[in-house]
């Protein structure tokens, strides 16, 4: 049988079935509702949702884009914990047949499922995480040296999906409204090594704010959650180095 | 609210905590291995500038750090901000190192 006479297999003799509470609400506030759906053998968290959505609740709105862990837009807290959902198989994120779906921590809801990213994307800038050009379109492509420390630094941390994983997870950000957060520290820290990125003093400068880098606990929750299993810790690590060496007057590992 | 400043001001005083407590802890021991009284004690340590300077500049050193470190848990656990937050630290550095500096008079000066 191919995989696709498997999978209509599958959905012919689905008889087992799944709990599923998904908070609906907005910013007024909200509740958990129950869901039955059926279980099946492979089945991820977002597709638990969307059949929420497609076959019994069409009211529930929910955020998502690729299906394939690239675009960052569909993470969820799934029994407590922030997760990219359409990477997470039902099976690895059930608690005794039990699954909890919430809108991801730390950021404002707009309804049910979907989180209001403005902050976080806020904060992004605010980090300095915008590129800064060193050279004009009629200037050299400037060369990188694949093998160079600084280089390596940067390569650790420019697979981020923007998926805000790592800011819900991080119990500072749940503290301090101002904390910048692992995701916006973890690209300021890569444009910091990044070769094309001519703006190291303006990243130091907003790295040293009092929403800046030296909020870190360093629980590592970020680096916990990341789906990538990038490090953000480390690069907040780096930034507290490199803002340390300034502080001193020296210019660091610049 | 925990801005490089701070931080360093932290990170500085904790660096110059360290040698002072293994002193502080060092000196205890060797006091009173011999046996040494209360008042034999403050007869070495009365008068002497040398230890008004090692116990100020930890008293100091513990005001600061307190301070800073009680900051960021009343921000983060309590949510006091802004000139409040300013003011408790102040009032922690200053209660801090009264209390400490309070203490070194009265067994150096």
């Amino acid at each position: 049988m191919n995989d696709t006479g498997l999978a209509v297999s599958n959905l012919a003799t689905a008889t087992e079935e799944l709990s599923v509470s998904v908070w609906r609400g907005d910013q007024s506030g909200g509740r958990f509702e129950q869901f039955t759906v059926p279980a099946r053998q492979n089945q991820t968290v977002l597709d638990v949702v969307a059949y929420v959505q497609q076959h019994i609740d069409p009211t529930l709105t929910y955020r998502f884009a690729c299906r394939v862990g690239m675009c960052g837009s569909c993470a969820m807290m799934v029994n407590g914990e922030p997760r990219w959902t359409c990477r997470t198989h039902v099976n690895n994120a059930t608690k005794e047949n039990r699954l909890e779906i919430a809108p991801l921590r730390n950021l404002p809801v707009i309804k049910d499922l979907a989180a209001d990213m403005d902050p976080f994307f806020d904060k992004w800038v605010g980090a300095e995480g915008v590129h800064h050009p060193s050279r004009s379109r009629h200037d050299p492509i400037a060369p990188i040296d694949p093998t160079s420390a600084h280089r390596i630094e940067a390569s650790e941390g420019i697979e981020c999906i923007n998926c805000a994983v790592c800011y819900a997870a991080c119990d500072t950000v749940a503290a301090n409204d101002d904390y910048l957060g692992p995701a916006a520290l973890q690209r300021a820290w890569t444009l910091y090594n990044d070769a094309k990125d001519d703006g190291r003093a303006a990243i130091l400068e907003a790295v040293s704010g009092k929403g800046g880098c030296h909020n870190c606990h360093s629980q590592g929750g970020c680096s916990h959650y990341c789906p990538n299993e990038l490090n953000p810790m480390k690069a907040i690590a780096g930034l507290k180095r490199a803002t340390t060496a300034s502080f001193f007057g020296r210019k660091g590992n610049s | 609210m925990l801005d490089i400043r701070l931080y360093m001001l932290q990170r500085i005083t904790a660096l110059i905590m360290a040698p002072l407590t293994l002193g502080h802890i060092a000196v205890m021991i060797y006091a009173v291995q011999g046996g040494l009284s209360a008042d034999e004690i403050l007869a070495r340590t009365q008068g002497s500038i040398w230890w008004m300077l090692f116990y100020g500049t930890f008293a100091i050193a513990v005001a600061l750090h307190g301070a800073i470190g009680l900051r960021v848990v009343v921000h983060e656990m309590l949510g006091l901000k802004g000139a409040a937050l300013s003011a408790f630290t102040w009032l922690v550095a200053a209660g801090l190192a009264a209390l400490g500096l309070y203490a070194v008079m009265a067994v150096t000066a």
